[in-house]
């Protein structure tokens, strides 16, 4: 390898992937620039490990798009195009790679990206940037090339350095899922972590789905006394009132943001290769809830590569499928649209013991 | 908020949901800086208090400072530990001297087996991260081994946003990662920040400190003159010394680690 090192060495630590030249799961790797410090997750591309390549991109702020400037837009760049704008990132970097082997040559890069562009929009995708590179020669990787004069923007480095970091919901109505009760040297303290707004002390919150409402006395924190807490702390609060509360419930605060319904519409990805029927009672998990539920109706099933419609009014959902479903669930569910906050608007599915699914709700 | 806390709202989040989805669990604890951050971890989570027992796994062949470390501990944060070994090989002089995946096999990985079937945990909290080592990089948070303790890294379960795999099946055990996203430097700016004691040989008398711990025939220290905290962190800033270089199990051979994590290593 001429002392080169092939990138994929590096991530590749299975001597199956390092044997078989492919990825297998997904891999975190840590580097930092002046500006911040990142983790690259890298996702396998085989078909046969959607699932963790669902895994990595559910943890990630910000995709990387690989297209091979020799190949263009294949099957699973399509699929993977699709599940990222499914899991709502926005902040999308597509990389031409390969661009030594069409001699650097602007006319490919153009065309491809052209071509990209296209099906990205038309998956509600709208990058950021187009970067021609070669990561093996290191073409515009960290360092302007050479070898391409004609491209003047960023290269991927300085790309990455121009993203923005997510930051918990802090402005919105309070949503603090209770994720455990617990009686600690008498006092009863519901812990859990606010994903969206702002708990203080003698803050008045109402509890969902029953609807109760309560005063909040303190906030609880290790060697730690503060009146205040925001979105993405994990916390413990002790309430004025002797009220019941329990895992799943949700204190927040008046604003209307929160729906209760027993009736969810959701875009969902099967990920078994047990497929679903319709008739089976599967589990669902929203943050901290948990309820049984039946799947009342799928008004599509799509192929999660072509984004063509399969069937109409199905009764299964097989592997690697997105279902347009209708969810009736068993206990009442608190919830938001995936659009409005996240962290109330995505659930997975789980059968037995294992996730099989991830949704969004629409 | 900045990156050390997200990082520990991430961790304490994590730990309090597989307690609430387990509840007979146990935290193992080397005494190594990265399992004694995750009990700080713990007691924050639990508002000072581990309301389940710490498990040392000991091999015999340790440090004394880490026997010191870990008994004035125990007792400083009322800890219920169980230290357990592998009485039988030990007597029978099992030792790094013979072949080292052997010894680390049955010292470390069957002494485990032994604790989890004789207390019947069903979850165990590590403080493994991913930038440890490539096979680790692979980890999930929470992480299945089956009835034969193996970890089946091809076919590992998805786990999307904060939805972990649930109730493991009675054969089984979950292995559970609160620290997978933290980085070596993160551990040490967050140790200087909590003021979490570590064990006194991570800091370098005579030009020599160990960036890892474990048994003492089997770790060597690295070239260093870093003797505080703030020398420690400028250090892993600068250098490009890998981690587990002093280790004796990554220079075996390319796979060993794979080998001995399939196996149920921890």
């Amino acid at each position: 390898m001429d002392g080169k090192i092939e990138f994929a060495f590096i991530m590749d630590h299975l001597r199956e992937e390092r044997e078989q030249g492919i990825t297998i799961d997904t891999a975190h790797t840590f580097f930092h620039t002046e500006k911040r410090a990142y983790i690259i997750i890298d996702a396998p591309g085989h078909v046969e490990f959607v699932k963790n390549m669902l895994t990595g991109a559910s943890q990630a702020e910000a995709a990387l798009l690989i297209v091979d400037a020799n190949e263009g837009v294949g099957k699973q760049t399509r699929r993977h195009a699709n599940l990222v704008s499914m899991l709502g990132l926005t902040q999308i970097i597509v990389v031409i790679n390969k661009m030594d082997i069409v001699n650097y040559e602007e006319i490919y890069f153009n065309r491809l990206k052209e071509e990209v562009h296209k099906f990205l929009n038309s998956v509600n995708l709208d990058p950021d940037f187009y970067i021609p590179i070669s990561a093996l020669k290191g073409d515009n990787v960290a360092r302007h090339s050479e070898n391409m004069k004609w491209y003047k923007s960023m290269t991927v480095l300085e790309s990455l350095d121009s993203l923005v970091n997510e930051v918990p919901p802090e402005d919105k109505g309070l949503i603090f899922p209770i994720q455990d009760v617990y009686k600690i040297s008498g006092k009863r303290i519901a812990v859990g972590r606010i994903e969206a707004g702002t708990l203080y002390s003698g803050m008045e919150v109402r509890i969902l789905p029953g609807g109760g409402r309560t005063t909040v006395k303190s906030i609880e924190k290790f060697n730690e006394s503060t009146d205040n807490a925001v979105a993405g702390e994990s916390i413990g609060v002790m309430t004025n009132d002797p009220v019941f509360l329990e895992r799943g419930n949700v204190l927040c605060s008046e604003e209307k943001e929160l729906a209760i319904d027993d009736k969810i519409s959701s875009s969902l990805i099967w990920l078994s290769k047990k497929a679903f029927t319709k008739g089976e009672k599967i589990g669902l998990r929203l943050a901290t809830q948990e309820t049984k539920v039946d799947i009342s109706e799928i008004k599509e099933r799509i192929d999660s590569s072509s984004l063509k419609i399969l069937e109409k009014n199905a009764s299964s959902i097989d592997n690697l499928e997105i279902g347009e479903v209708e969810i009736k669930t068993k206990k009442p569910l608190v919830f938001t649209k995936f659009n409005a906050v996240k962290e109330m608007g995505r659930f997975v599915l789980v059968r037995g013991n294992d996730v099989v699914a991830g949704g969004i709700i629409t | 908020m900045d990156h050390l806390d997200k990082l520990e709202n991430n961790s304490i989040y994590i730990i309090r949901e597989a307690y609430n989805q387990f509840q007979k669990v146990a935290s193992l604890w080397s005494i190594g800086k990265d399992s004694t951050t995750l009990l700080h971890l713990i007691r924050k989570a639990f508002l000072g208090e581990v309301p389940f027992p710490v498990v040392h796994i000991d091999t015999s062949y340790k440090f004394k400072e880490i026997y010191k470390f870990r008994d004035e501990y125990t007792k400083k944060w009322n800890l219920k530990l169980i230290v357990h070994r592998n009485e039988e090989a030990i007597a029978n002089g099992m030792g790094p001297n013979k072949a080292k995946l052997e010894c680390c096999t049955q010292l470390k990985t069957n002494a485990l087996k032994d604790a989890i079937n004789k207390y019947g945990f069903r979850a165990l909290y590590l403080g493994i991260r991913r930038d440890e080592h490539g096979i680790r990089a692979k980890e999930r948070v929470f992480s299945p081994r089956d009835e034969d303790f193996e970890w089946d890294y091809k076919n590992q379960p998805p786990e999307l946003w904060d939805q972990y795999k649930s109730k493991a099946k009675e054969e089984e055990h979950l292995r559970v990662h609160p620290l997978l996203g933290w980085t070596e430097l993160d551990i040490w700016e967050y140790i200087k920040r909590e003021e979490i004691p570590v064990v006194g040989l991570y800091f370098a008398k005579n030009g020599k400190r160990f960036r890892s711990i474990g048994c003492q025939p089997c770790v060597s220290p690295v070239e260093s003159n870093a003797d505080t905290l703030d020398k420690i962190i400028q250090e892993l800033k600068e250098t490009d010394v890998s981690e587990r270089s002093g280790r004796a199990q990554d220079k075996e051979s390319d796979y060993m680690m794979q080998k001995l994590r399939a196996l149920g290593y921890m």
